[in-house]
């Protein structure tokens, strides 16, 4: 045999999703956003810190939605970028007292630029060698945080320790009034929601936008949509940098929730979550970031209660169940509630 | 020129351990098109069986073939009972059950055989080779046990029906069907292959890296590489890939200051991307043309 | 006149009761301490790329449900609650605000790493909880001054460093060193303390190698230090590491003088893998004793916690130096825990951790002992050196402190 033959109208490597059932109905998305305002206000400071996490993870899962959902790309590299987002807001704050909320669109920008830039080599790549280009850009992020010439800024292998904020004064003095105190934990678990949702509704608007049909053309059918005059090269580095971009502000939301950055916390490990998460989800179905994110965060901790010494194989035996029932991820399920929805509606 | 000489050398040894992972990597993705993350936990366990029978007292050639038969059997029943159903879902889906296998197979392991090392015997005995320091006998075993997978591999794909079946199978299943070939059964025999491949490779890696849960972490990132740079389609590849990559990262470590120590991985990894780009099918991998 | 009798002497009675002092101690309790049980909070890699060192946790578990099985510490049962971070900083994070805020445990004791200790060190001292005997050799552990309420226990990476800089000075004064270190918090701890140590002679080290856990072999780096003419060669690195060292020294005929780190001075799990014929004449330290020399078969100490792996922990590898580690933590914690009586207050659990007076945990090398106090948070600070032979260690010399303050 000599060049083997790809016929690419046989199926593609990730499926589109259509457009009407990108995001969730009205309805359903008010009823989520009140439940994500209320929640904290019943519970303890711990759980608020836990939903903290889901929404930085859920942030970083939809970030990678848009980059193998939107565009079609491979990645196992975002623990690379959400490491330097990380990074970026704790040094800033720590070496250069910058304002927590400030280091966040500095982070966003920083790995916007590392994204388009690592973007460009990658164009050359896809499927498998881009796996392993973003998987090499993942294992190497730690060791380069490791590295003696950045020791004074990043603080080596020991890391650096990050001071939670306060609630600003304004807000604080307004909450006197009540008579009601806000955490700091829960000041920061509505600062991250605010975030979220912000960039949520960019994401889903950037995805409907001209830019994401393009996206979307990339991912179906490259070559199609190169002769249809789609600059492919453009748009692939720029799903690259923006997905990046995304992943650094959650990287840098991450740093500043958890108080502390390592070269241990952005492994390869972080990764492989991540992208467990997008499958979990629903690949490209942008509301199914935060189901993937709950599954990474709470299943090993389920996983671990059920057993100690067989945490892994607990977790991979509930994945596989997810897979088996579910093998579009969240997604399907949403879909099928729909139907039985409607079905009943029509009664 | 010494050090140069000895670092050559070393990294041939080592490039022996990602040679021999590679090729399982190449086999795996001749049958279906796809890495499996899982490969390297597969191997590790199969060792830890062939290690375990040599324990209650089964001979080492004897529990080898006991371990390869029981392997190629393992592979076919993983691919059975847990991807033939995944079959229809998207590829990230299947990744995503790799990725579950891996962890279920690792901390399976971790259980049974806890993680202190263990010694694993060599065959070939742990003296210096042809009197050369550099390399042990149980290295060149190695090498030569890998040389003669590949030129199994190689008589396997080229010159039986069943092999290329296989390549049919992987590469264009629709006619590969309409000639009845039974694309099912390819898949399954190719994890079977692969799997065995894999306790080859990790009975020959554990005397140098010794026996242990984790063992086979970073072999499989190097093998992966290996078997990128080498070309995916081409078990000679990988079996070159994976010296390169031996060579290559002792000899940055050595001659690059100052950060070269601390950065072998990530330049070896960089250097391959570099040669991904200019040529995207690998070193010897044949170019894939897409039709539209 | 009796009413006025009657009067007095119920007053008096009043002020008797009130002006002697109660005849049993208050007891005093704070969050996870109770009448019936204490709440202990650990955080172990029990999976991820450190979960060798997951039986830690596992055999201090067991030593605790043995405590109980014996009538608990002062007629309470110790919960012990073990969670995984899998090595992961923003794990043990979530994990140690869990314990903290809902397990409310009393304290936190033997969490494993440096890098998950001190992502949750600040809220740890911020909420007043002890974070008592972390599992790592970390020099930095030792600073009541500023974090009052942490607390390590093993001799730090640097003080041991220290004791091997001082041999060599002694008796090898002219030496060439290799080093091969790992490349994270141990590796880069210890080295440090070799060059602090040496001074200015630290131009003795010749070349350093550090490698990256996920090297499948190092044996690359081994030629490396070959060819630098180096005649000691210092083995900062984990048993996998170690072994694998030991091994290609063998084949590749070099015979430096090699010095061990302690934490792979383990005769079950490197030295017998990695060949006993390879490892004659390895010099290390130790401060505890090793499950798999002979020559403690009849101790006393080592007598009781090999019966404990019988009845409470059969799965447990005496080989393991992990094990023994686990064993001689725990005891430690529970003679805390004594010391505390009714008083179990973190506070009080804090004076206590810091009042141990020459405490002998049953696996600690004889003549090594326990000591703290206010402003030595540094429980375990001596050593022994030790020499291979044949196909057990060989204490030699003194017990050297290699005490450091920060």
């Amino acid at each position: 045999m000599s060049a083997a033959e790809e016929i690419v109208a046989e199926g593609q490597a990730v499926e589109a999703v259509p457009k009407r059932a990108m995001t969730l109905g009205t309805g359903t998305s008010l009823v989520l956003l009140a439940v994500l305002l209320l929640v904290p206000l019943l519970v303890k400071n711990f759980i608020i810190f836990q939903m903290t996490m889901l929404l930085i993870y859920g942030i970083a899962v939809l970030a990678l939605n848009i980059l193998t959902g939107g565009s079609g790309q491979f990645s196992l590299g975002q623990s690379a970028f959400y490491a330097i987002g990380a990074y970026t807001s704790a040094i800033l704050m720590e070496h250069f007292d910058v304002n927590y909320a400030l280091t966040l669109p500095i982070a966003g920008i920083l790995c916007f630029a590392v994204g388009f830039l690592f973007g460009q080599p990658a164009l050359r790549l896809s499927g498998v060698y881009l796996a392993l280009a973003t998987f090499a850009l993942a294992t190497a992020m730690p060791q380069l945080l490791k590295l003696g010439f950045f020791e004074k800024w990043t603080g080596g292998v020991q890391g650096l320790v990050v001071t939670k904020p306060e609630a600003p004064e304004a807000v604080q003095s307004m909450l006197t009034w009540f008579q009601l105190k806000m955490s700091q934990d829960m000041w920061l678990y509505y600062f991250t929601l605010v975030v979220t949702v912000a960039i949520y509704i960019s994401s889903v608007n950037l995805l409907r936008s001209r830019s994401g049909r393009a996206f979307m053309a990339i991912r179906d059918n490259e070559i199609a949509a190169s002769a249809m005059g789609v600059d492919v090269a453009l748009y692939k580095t720029l799903a690259f940098g923006v997905s990046a971009g995304i992943t650094g502000v959650a990287g840098g939301l991450g740093a500043i929730a958890v108080q502390f950055v390592a070269p241990d916390s952005y492994t390869i490990t972080l990764a492989i979550a991540l992208f467990l998460g997008m499958v979990v989800g629903g690949v490209g179905w942008l509301p199914g970031s935060i189901v993937g994110s709950a599954f990474i965060i709470f299943v090993p901790n389920l996983a671990e209660s059920i057993s100690k010494g067989l945490s892994g194989a607990v977790f991979g035996v509930l994945l596989f169940l997810v897979i088996f029932l579910v093998p579009h991820g969240a997604r399907q399920v949403a879909m099928v509630s729909q139907q039985l929805i409607a079905k009943l509606k029509q009664r | 020129m010494e050090l140069f000489t000895n670092q050559i050398l070393a990294g041939i040894s080592t490039g022996a351990i990602y040679a021999c992972m590679a090729l399982a990597l190449v086999m795996i993705y001749q049958a279906i098109d796809h890495l499996n993350f899982a490969q390297g936990e597969m191997a590790m366990f199969s060792t830890f069986i062939s290690w375990q029978l040599m324990q209650w007292g089964v001979p080492y050639w004897v529990a080898f073939v006991i371990t390869l038969a029981f392997s190629f059997i393992a592979g076919i029943a993983i691919e059975r009972i847990l991807f033939k159903p995944l079959a229809k879902a998207p590829i990230l889906t299947n990744v995503a059950g790799f990725i579950a296998l891996y962890s279920i197979i690792n901390s399976c392991a971790g259980l049974i055989w806890d993680f202190t090392i263990k010694q694993y015997p060599t065959p070939f005995g742990s003296s210096p080779f042809l009197g050369s320091q550099l390399i042990s006998t149980h290295q060149a075993g190695m090498i030569g046990i890998t040389l003669l997978m590949l030129l199994g591999l190689f008589y396997f794909f080229r010159y039986t029906r069943i092999g290329l079946a296989m390549r049919a199978a992987a590469s264009v299943p629709e006619s590969a069907r309409l000639v009845g070939i039974n694309t099912s059964w390819m898949i399954a025999l190719g994890w079977g292959m692969a799997a065995a491949i894999g306790s080859v490779a990790g009975m020959m890696i554990a005397p140098v890296v010794f026996l242990e849960p984790n063992m086979m972490l970073g072999v499989l990132i190097y093998g992966f590489a290996a078997a990128v740079l080498g070309g995916l389609t081409s078990p000679f590849g990988a079996v070159i890939g994976g010296f390169l990559v031996g060579t290559f990262e002792n000899l940055v470590g050595t001659y690059i200051p100052g950060v070269g120590n601390e950065l072998k991985l990530p330049i070896a990894l960089a250097l391959i991307i570099t040669v991904l780009v200019v040529k995207p099918a690998g070193l010897f991998g044949r170019p894939i043309v897409k039709r539209v | 006149m009796l009413l006025e009798r009657l009067c007095t002497i119920v007053l008096a009675a009043v002020a008797l009761a009130f002006a002697s002092p109660p005849s049993f101690a208050q007891k005093k309790y704070d969050t996870g301490a109770s009448n019936s049980e204490i709440k202990i909070g650990n955080i172990m890699p029990y999976s991820g790329p450190a979960s060798a060192y997951g039986v830690i946790g596992k055999t201090e578990q067991a030593y605790f449900n043995k405590i109980n099985a014996e009538g608990g510490i002062n007629g309470r049962k110790i919960r012990f609650l073990s969670y995984d971070d899998a090595y992961s900083p923003p794990k043990a994070v979530e994990q140690a605000r869990r314990l903290v805020e809902s397990d409310e445990v009393l304290l936190l004791f033997n969490p494993l790493g440096t890098p998950s200790n001190t992502a949750i060190q600040k809220y740890l001292n911020g909420n007043k909880v002890p974070q008592l005997f972390v599992a790592t050799g970390a020099t930095k552990w030792n600073d009541p001054k500023d974090f009052p309420w942490t607390m390590g226990w093993q001799p730090s990476y640097q003080s041991e460093a220290h004791i091997y800089a001082k041999f060599l000075l002694k008796e090898k004064p002219d030496a060439r060193i290799g080093v091969l270190y790992q490349n994270d918090d141990f590796g880069k701890d210890y080295l440090k303390g070799l060059r602090d140590a040496l001074g200015p002679r630290s131009s003795m080290i010749a070349a350093e190698e550090s490698y990256e856990t996920s090297e499948p072999s190092i044996d690359g780096h081994i030629v490396k230090l070959k060819a630098s003419g180096a005649d000691v060669f210092i083995s900062i690195t984990t048993p996998k590491f170690a072994a694998q060292a030991i091994k290609k020294l063998a084949e590749i005929d070099w015979h430096p003088m090699h010095i061990l780190s302690n934490v792979s001075a383990s005769v079950g799990g490197v030295m017998g893998p990695a060949g006993f014929e390879n490892s004659q004449g390895i010099l290390s330290a130790a401060y505890a004793k090793d499950g798999a020399d002979p020559q403690w078969d009849n101790d006393p100490g080592m007598k009781k916690f090999y019966a404990f792996l019988r009845q409470y922990y059969p799965d447990g590898n005496r080989l393991d130096g992990s094990v023994v580690y686990g064993y001689g933590a725990a005891q430690t914690m529970v003679q805390v825990l004594m010391q505390c009586g009714d008083d179990l207050t973190r506070a009080n659990v804090m004076k206590q951790a810091a009042s141990l007076k020459d405490f002998a945990p049953d696996t600690l090398l004889p003549g090594i002992t326990i000591n703290t106090s206010a402003t030595d948070f540094a429980p375990i600070k001596q050593l022994q050196m030790m020499r291979f032979k044949g196909e057990k260690w060989q204490l030699f010399g003194d017990i050297i402190s290699g005490a450091m303050s920060n």
